[in-house]
């Protein structure tokens, strides 16, 4: 989907993207993860050329962005930024029809488009509509962006930072909206943050950066259990190792099929740290798994955690 | 004695607390009494080059005005120390829309009077006392509506009560034997034809200015390098003198007509409205432009980026984004450049521009104080008139976030 080949980017003669490749499958969650300075907006800004890049290619769908004028190629990605860059003279509809208005589709069809992403954001369509940006809080103003950035159904997202500055509660909420989105959609989605917490929840893959180089890619659990170098155990952070370990497991991976145990299920999308939590809740070390429906699938222990 | 001495043990108070609740509207109260009392409401003189003697109001104007002032005046007062309320905003409003009516209606009735008993050469006009009254009950009005925090929709409704009363006042000839009216019967024709004349040179003006000035601050947020220079420059010609300017553009514009006869076609000249007009966009630029720069540097960066991010293009974000977030700032330098440009237009009479000015410059070479009246009256008033309008169109831009 994305192909980022021997990228570079100066500013006064100083690299701040050195020499960095990346491919990035189509459907993945890409989080590009790193300290402040060491290059992860740039190469995100990169790629849809709000940076021009001073050396290597970057390929969209095979397509080499060079050759596409910056305006089409920017209409076919997303785009989401921290302080979310609502317009504060258009109502939220008007907002999130930016891009379909721009692409010319037919009044109903962007009308339609609206109420669908409003009711994907989980905002009343009747409510959210015709409100202005300053009308919305912080949480609810960053839906809205999600929902415009997705508007014309682009093939990739870019996400800079987008739940930096919300609460800790609203931002949990907006990482749990766009794991859904993500999960239904298979969108392609490069995801730049600071949060290690944040990137494992939401990453299929990580691309740890240090310095404008990758320090080292790979899935959250292989990021934690193999760190390629000091500079990413360190970052990961060697305390509470075991914590994010667990964070990035699923129940439905140490399931005990068949076994039942008493008590209220947990699900199997949850998380094995979940699981802990609730064992020492409950000072209970085993629990049963239950699917949505309230099926049982079996149970899991204590011991299973550490297997 | 004094560790026991405590609220409970203090006399309770039996005299009345009188306590100022409206500072504004006493500090009004007391300066249009004061003004009443101590200075003329009418000045009378022989005729229209000989300055008068005041008339003081009662002795001008007699019992019955004088006492319909005092009594509003009195209301006034009572309001400016009772508690405040939305209602009696509404009557402190009222009462001073009325009391400046009754003011003009007693100017009026009080010169008729005097000019039935005195020579046709005899001239009657406003003294210190009417302009501070009606001043202050213009204030007095003003005041209340901000208190009451009126919508755009009550200020239109105030001005349109007050305005036509006014209108009604003078077509019923209540200020006919006023100086400045007899000036205005003398000259009617050249005063429509004035008004007309300065509301070109204004127009004429602030539309090249606009078109010029806006695109000059767009592109100096565009290019910072550029905006030291032309700010200099404009800065600068700011700081000319108007009368030097006018002056100063007689040679360049005769020198231009001379070499290219086709401009005097056009009307140019180096005397007349031409000069007049470039140096009126020339005062005009320096707030434009400046309100440009900061109505543009106003807007949100991030809201910028994001529409690059979504592929707008640079002129679609111009039009689409940053004009519109910039219209409140550029509309309050638009207000600020035809307040000026109606006031400085006064000025260009001197090289033959015409408007009303001519009137002024006339009635100062004959000392004619009441004929300058004619020129300057109109004068202000277009200039609140078109304030007022463009504060109004700011107030009903939809949909508007604040700040």
């Amino acid at each position: 989907m994305i192909a980022l080949d021997h990228i570079t980017k100066r500013y006064d003669g100083r690299p701040v993207v050195d020499d960095l490749s990346l491919d990035i499958p189509a459907g993945e969650f890409c989080v590009l993860l790193g300290s402040s300075g060491c290059g992860k907006s740039t190469t995100l800004r990169m790629i849809n050329r709000l940076v021009p890049a001073d050396a290597g290619t970057i390929r969209v769908g095979g397509e080499d962005v060079t050759r596409l004028p910056p305006e089409a190629l920017r209409r076919r990605i997303g785009y989401v930024i921290q302080s979310t860059g609502l317009f504060p003279h258009w109502n939220v509809a008007d907002n999130i029809a930016t891009v379909p208005r721009l692409l010319k589709w037919p009044a109903v069809r962007v009308d339609a488009r609206v109420c669908e992403l409003l009711e994907l954001l989980r905002l009343d369509p009747a409510v959210y509509r015709g409100k202005y940006p300053h009308q919305l809080s912080g949480g609810e103003q960053q839906r809205v962006g999600v929902a415009r950035a997705l508007a014309a159904d682009p093939e990739l997202l870019l996400m800079d930072e987008p739940f930096a500055a919300v609460d800790p509660i609203t931002r949990d909420a907006l990482q749990g909206e766009i794991a859904r989105i993500h999960h239904r959609t298979r969108k392609t989605i490069v995801f730049v943050t600071h949060d290690i917490e944040e990137a494992l929840r939401l990453a299929t893959k990580i691309a740890i950066m240090d310095q404008g180089r990758i320090a080292q890619l790979g899935t959250p659990i292989e990021l934690l259990e193999h760190p390629a170098n000091d500079f990413v155990g360190d970052f990961i952070g060697r305390q509470g190792l075991g914590f994010k370990l667990l964070s990035v497991r699923r129940v439905a991976d140490r399931l005990r099929r068949g076994e039942g145990a008493p008590g209220e299920p947990l699900s199997p999308d949850a998380t094995l740290r979940d699981a802990l939590s609730a064992m020492t809740a409950r000072r209970t070390d085993r629990l049963p798994v239950a699917d949505a429906d309230g099926n049982p699938l079996g149970s899991i222990a204590l011991s299973d955690l550490v297997r | 004695m004094t560790a026991q001495a405590g609220p409970a043990t203090r006399p309770p108070s039996l005299a009345v607390r009188v306590a100022v609740r409206n500072q504004v509207l006493l500090v009004l109260v007391i300066v249009a009494a004061a003004a009443a009392v101590t200075t003329g409401f009418l000045v009378v003189a022989p005729n229209r080059l000989i300055s008068g003697r005041s008339i003081a109001l009662w002795s001008a104007a007699g019992g019955g005005p004088t006492v319909a002032i005092g009594v509003l005046g009195a209301l006034l007062l009572a309001a400016s120390l009772s508690p405040p309320a939305k209602p009696l905003y509404c009557a402190v409003a009222v009462l001073a829309s009325l009391l400046l009516l009754v003011v003009l209606a007693t100017l009026g009735q009080a010169s008729r009077s005097i000019a039935a008993g005195a020579s046709p050469a005899a001239r009657a006009s406003p003294g210190a006392a009417f302009w501070i009254i009606a001043t202050c009950a213009a204030l007095a009005v003003i005041d209340a509506l901000q208190r009451l925090g009126a919508g755009s929709l009550w200020r239109v409704m105030a001005v349109i009560a007050i305005g036509g009363g006014i209108v009604i006042m003078a077509m019923a000839g209540t200020f006919d034997t006023l100086s400045i009216a007899r000036e205005y019967a003398s000259r009617h024709q050249l005063f429509a034809e004035a008004v007309t004349r300065h509301m070109a040179l204004v127009g004429g003006s602030v539309g090249p200015a606009l078109l010029i000035g806006v695109p000059l601050g767009v592109a100096a947020i565009r290019t910072r390098r550029l905006q030291g220079p032309l700010f200099a420059v404009l800065n600068t010609l700011q700081t000319v003198p108007s009368i030097a300017l006018f002056g100063l553009l007689i040679a360049p514009l005769s020198a231009l007509v001379a070499a290219a006869p086709f401009f005097a076609g056009l009307g140019v000249g180096g005397i007349g409205p031409a000069p007049a007009i470039v140096a009126l966009v020339l005062y005009a630029l320096l707030p434009i432009v400046r309100n440009t720069v900061a109505g543009l540097a106003g807007v949100d960066h991030a809201v910028i980026e994001a529409a690059r991010g979504m592929g707008l293009t640079g002129r679609q974000i111009l039009w689409r984004i940053e004009l519109p977030l910039a219209l409140p700032v550029l509309l309050a330098g638009l207000r600020i450049v035809i307040v000026q440009t109606i006031g400085l237009a006064v000025v260009a009479a001197l090289i033959g521009a015409g408007g009303l000015g001519t009137f002024v410059f006339e009635g100062l070479g004959q000392y004619a104080l009441d004929l300058v009246l004619l020129g300057a009256l109109p004068t202000i008033f277009m200039a609140l008139a078109a304030d007022f309008l463009l504060q109004t169109l700011a107030a009903l831009l939809p949909g508007r976030a604040p700040g």
